[in-house]
């Protein structure tokens, strides 16, 4: 029985594709995740360079500071699994066309880090991608309160969620509950292309 | 006569639209959606949308951080 829910399992994460919006916290940690548990197909969409401060919680290494996001998070994965096809777009998402790389993904995962963009991402996922699955975080900063994070179900919206936590305008970002919630993100996007596990 | 806002006691106001009451609570945050009794309440409503006496409303908010 074991083995044929982990052969069925397999199959169908290998034929997945899930698309990444932003590889700070959120995204790198989500994408090594996915990789790790045999999704076939990662899109990933960041513009940003990898700076020394982003250590502290991004998934990079010193050696990889001054590289673009997209090419450090790919060779990374590639690291743990040269056969997780890759796609990356080097670009920042705007308003009017944030939908544009995601297309043809089977889930899309929200891991910008602004508010504003954020929701805005979120609004035009759900308006021009319609029924598309998309998972998306909000309330990352500080540390501690683990159990206040909670799964939002919205419709084709999935949200991991702290109704309470402060803006990372107002508080510290830290390594355990970014990655805490980037990993609540990768979880909630298998419970999506798998069903609930029973 | 009182609505419960995201679990909170809040009074009621008689003919109060979504607008108002986000106003009045003064939730800032950009939004991701306003459920009026578990019905999704669409943004271009908020202006329209009376919100009926002991409603249980809940307001998702987007915070920064990432």
């Amino acid at each position: 029985m074991h083995k044929e829910k982990a052969e069925k399992i397999k199959k169908k994460l290998k034929n997945s594709v899930i698309g990444i919006a932003g590889l700070g916290g959120l995204g790198s940690n989500a994408a090594i995740s996915l990789a790790r548990a045999g999704v076939g197909t990662l899109v990933l969409v960041d513009f940003d360079k990898v700076e020394e401060k982003n250590l502290d919680r991004q998934y990079y290494f010193l050696d990889q500071v001054g590289r673009l996001k997209i090419d450090a998070t790919k060779e990374n994965i590639k690291k743990i699994n040269p056969d997780v096809v890759v796609k990356t777009f080097n670009m920042k998402l705007i308003k009017g066309s944030m939908e544009k790389p995601f297309k043809d993904v089977d889930v899309v995962i929200e891991a910008l880090d602004n508010a504003d963009t954020k929701a805005a991402f979120i609004e035009e996922i759900l308006t021009k991608l319609k029924n598309k699955p998309l998972v998306a975080a909000s309330g990352v900063a500080g540390y501690g309160h683990s159990d206040r994070i909670v799964t939002k179900k919205l419709g084709a919206l999935c949200m991991c969620y702290d109704e309470q936590a402060k803006s990372s305008d107002d508080d510290i970002l830290m390594a355990p509950r970014v990655i805490l919630m980037a990993n609540w993100e990768a979880n909630l996007t298998l419970e999506i292309l798998l069903g609930e596990d029973r | 006569m009182s609505i419960e806002v995201n679990q909170k006691n809040v009074d009621w106001v008689e003919n109060e639209t979504v607008e108002q009451l986000l106003k009045r609570m003064k939730y800032t945050f950009p939004l991701v959606v306003v459920k009026i009794n578990e019905k999704v309440i669409p943004k271009k409503d908020f202006t329209v949308s009376i919100i009926p006496d002991k409603s249980k409303i809940a307001v998702i908010h987007m915070i920064s951080g990432g």
